[in-house]
């Protein structure tokens, strides 16, 4: 089946070189693709990609399903947020706020995992759909702390703002290359595509490491990665922290980036969804399926809502078709794909590619 | 210390949690009328949480399967018993007993049906495919009910909507120096029917034995030769038509329902289910009623802390019995 102990299958080659093209491109997005709204969707796809492949170290290698991964991600860009607003823009409050948002969440998830990793995997779903609940409750409660629905808006540091020039000419204007101003935006985007590639590789070398083997036996065989002598609820609640702490800094990533964080960008449940969507989309137990999944389900997220509202124009005599087609249903549509895809492709995009090839 | 335990156990266990946290409240609140009422109003919301986790907890113990597309069901009875109230609304408001009564049956009738339909529709085509494969349950029922609240928002939108209550349920009695909505005693009786009846189903009926069977040792009655699938598409609209029924009530008692209804309510009964212990009709409405108590008491004592209240006491519970306070499944 896995391909990576033999020759490698076509499959393996096709979804890896996706992978590599993906890569490539998104580290020449900022001159390959010239607009702001463009970058937007480059940068969203970086910190994404780390968010699903932490949430597929949950639920592909450890078999664990959470639905909390959100709560760790609002960790993360809240403490970014809120230190940005009160130290003012300064790296010092960008790392003490990830600091302090990884601290919380591997609390939260120590508490979460020693208390709830013991009994079945479907009362851990439900124990972590109600924290998550719950955290997303108090954020838009204790408004005075969390900017409640509004969010928090802040600066980034000097070094990101648009204005801020990386190199000059002889002028003093910022320089031009290929076409792109070398500013404060360029810098930016380059700290987020470095973040996460770094944050990428570490989880890529822990899946190929034995710790990985291990997650990957406790998924198989509780009972008998059990016997064998592992124990099986340290390594969980282990994992679950891990993962909790990447997602923490994926979203103080995002923070720094955003300058603004809400419930809507950091906590909704929506974006859990979104994680999902991606890790069964793309394939779970595979990092190269975080990568694909969550390039595909963003920008679907960008232009399938400007098609939909084609489609619903078209569309617009028939009764309910168009209430259907309407941009803001378009979870809908991806509900209906994500059924389908659970019940038809359970190993997604890249676990079904792979298996093709190795097959043939 | 064992003495205690053991008279403790005979008389009731841990059925006298919700007495103890009525006396403990008692103390704290001092003030007996108010006591009084936060009593009743947890009691009926606690019984409107039962009706809608006990489809979920019966599942669960019968088939192993946890359904958390069962929110949706509870967001669809509050509107469809929404809509019928308002397609009624001459009967709603008249001054006639027999209208009144007339307009909320058939609302409860809708929401009835519409749970039964809608619950044999989602077990013969969304669940049976992945029984026995926990991960994909899971992510399936999710998916699901992504798909039933975009149905729900394009067919009633997203503002809130303003439900009818019938004119004789409206306004509250006055004992002593206690008021008692009256909305919230018929909500209790409601819940105490339906508890009766599921506990006299399941406890008298031949029916309700193969079922107990049927979450005791699956198989056993299986090889009896009982078709135990058929037995559970039984349960399973039973169960999604209860969730409606405790949704349309929710709808009354709220007034004013948004379609993020079914998720707000997810929450709570899940916590009802855990604290409870899945498989159980009597640990659900014992977590149901803590759930509402709870809710209530804290909500008066410490405002602040009212949202963390079910979580704290969930924590509590788990803490002290992992597997909730009376798990029928093992």
């Amino acid at each position: 089946m896995s391909a990576s102990l033999s020759k490698p299958s076509f499959g393996d080659i096709a979804v890896k070189s996706t992978v590599l093209l993906i890569a490539a491109l998104l580290c020449f997005a900022p001159f390959l693709f010239q607009d702001v709204r463009a970058l937007e969707v480059a940068a969203r796809i970086c910190v994404f990609i780390v968010l699903v492949a932490s949430y597929d170290l949950l639920i592909g290698y450890t078999g664990i399903v959470s639905f909390a991964h959100t709560m760790f991600f609002g960790f993360g860009a809240y403490g970014a947020a809120i230190l940005l607003r009160q130290m003012g823009p300064g790296w010092d409050a960008v790392i003490l706020g990830g600091l302090a948002g990884v601290l919380v969440s591997l609390v939260v998830a120590t508490a979460i995992g020693l208390l709830s990793l013991r009994v079945k995997a479907i009362f851990f779903a439900m124990i972590t759909l109600a924290a998550a609940s719950v955290a997303l409750v108090l954020a838009s409660q204790l408004s005075h702390f969390t900017g409640g629905e509004d969010g928090i808006t802040y600066r980034a540091p000097d070094l990101f703002k648009p204005a801020f020039k990386l190199m000059v000419d002889e002028d003093g204007k910022v320089l031009r290359l290929f076409g792109v101003k070398m500013n404060g935006k360029l810098a930016a985007y380059y700290f987020v595509f470095v973040t996460c590639l770094l944050l990428f590789f570490v989880m890529l070398r822990l899946v190929g490491s034995p710790l990985g083997t291990v997650l990957k036996a406790i998924r198989e065989n509780e009972a008998r990665a059990e016997a064998i002598g592992y124990r099986v609820v340290a390594y969980r609640t282990f994992v679950f922290c891990l993962s909790a702490a990447i997602a923490s800094l994926a979203g103080t990533v995002y923070a720094v980036w955003l300058k603004y964080t809400g419930p809507d960008t950091a906590l909704s449940f929506a974006i859990m969804i979104d994680i999902l969507l991606m890790v069964v989309i793309g394939g779970m137990g595979t990092m190269w399926g975080a990568v694909i999944g969550a390039v595909l389900m963003v920008i679907a997220q960008y232009y399938l809502r400007d098609l939909m509202g084609v489609a619903a124009e078209a569309t617009a005599g028939i009764p309910l078709l168009p209430e259907l087609l309407n941009p803001d249903r378009w979870l809908f549509w991806l509900g209906i794909i994500f059924i389908l895809l659970v019940y038809f492709f359970p190993k997604g995009i890249v676990g079904t590619i792979t298996q093709k090839g190795a097959r043939g | 210390m064992e003495n205690l335990s053991n008279i403790l156990g005979r008389m009731g266990g841990v059925y006298l949690l919700p007495a103890g946290l009525a006396l403990g409240a008692f103390v704290l609140i001092g003030a007996p009328a108010s006591w009084a009422t936060l009593t009743i109003a947890g009691l009926s919301m606690g019984m409107m949480v039962f009706l809608m986790a006990s489809g979920l907890s019966l599942i669960f113990g019968l088939m192993d399967v946890l359904n958390f597309g069962h929110s949706a069901f509870i967001s669809f009875g509050a509107f469809v018993a929404a809509t019928v109230l308002s397609l009624l609304g001459g009967w709603v408001g008249a001054d006639s007993v027999f209208l009144n009564s007339m307009a909320l049956v058939f609302a409860l009738l809708a929401a009835v049906s519409f749970g039964l339909a809608a619950g044999w529709f989602f077990e013969s085509v969304i669940i049976r495919p992945v029984y026995h494969d926990h991960l994909r349950q899971i992510l399936i029922t999710m998916g699901a009910l992504i798909v039933s609240e975009q149905i729900i928002l394009a067919l009633w939108g997203g503002t809130p909507i303003t439900v009818l209550r019938p004119h004789f349920l409206e306004g509250a009695i006055i004992l002593g120096n206690v008021s008692v909505e009256i909305y919230r005693l018929f909500a209790f009786g409601l819940g105490l029917v339906a508890f009766i009846g599921l506990y006299l189903v399941l406890n008298r009926s031949r029916i309700g034995l193969l079922v107990r069977a049927g979450v005791e040792n699956r198989e056993m009655v299986e090889a009896l030769g009982f078709r135990i699938d058929r037995l559970f598409i039984g349960v399973f609209m039973v169960g999604s038509a209860l969730a409606a029924v405790g949704g349309a009530m929710w709808a009354g008692y709220e007034t004013l329902i948004t379609p993020a209804l079914g998720g707000e309510m997810m929450i709570v009964v899940f916590i009802v289910v855990i604290i409870g212990g899945l498989g159980s009709i009597k640990g659900t409405l014992l977590g149901a009623i803590m759930v509402g108590l709870t809710a209530n008491y804290v909500g008066f004592l410490a405002p602040k802390l009212a949202l963390a209240s079910n979580m704290i006491l969930m924590t509590i519970i788990l803490l002290w019995r992992p597997n909730g306070l009376r798990p029928a499944v093992k």
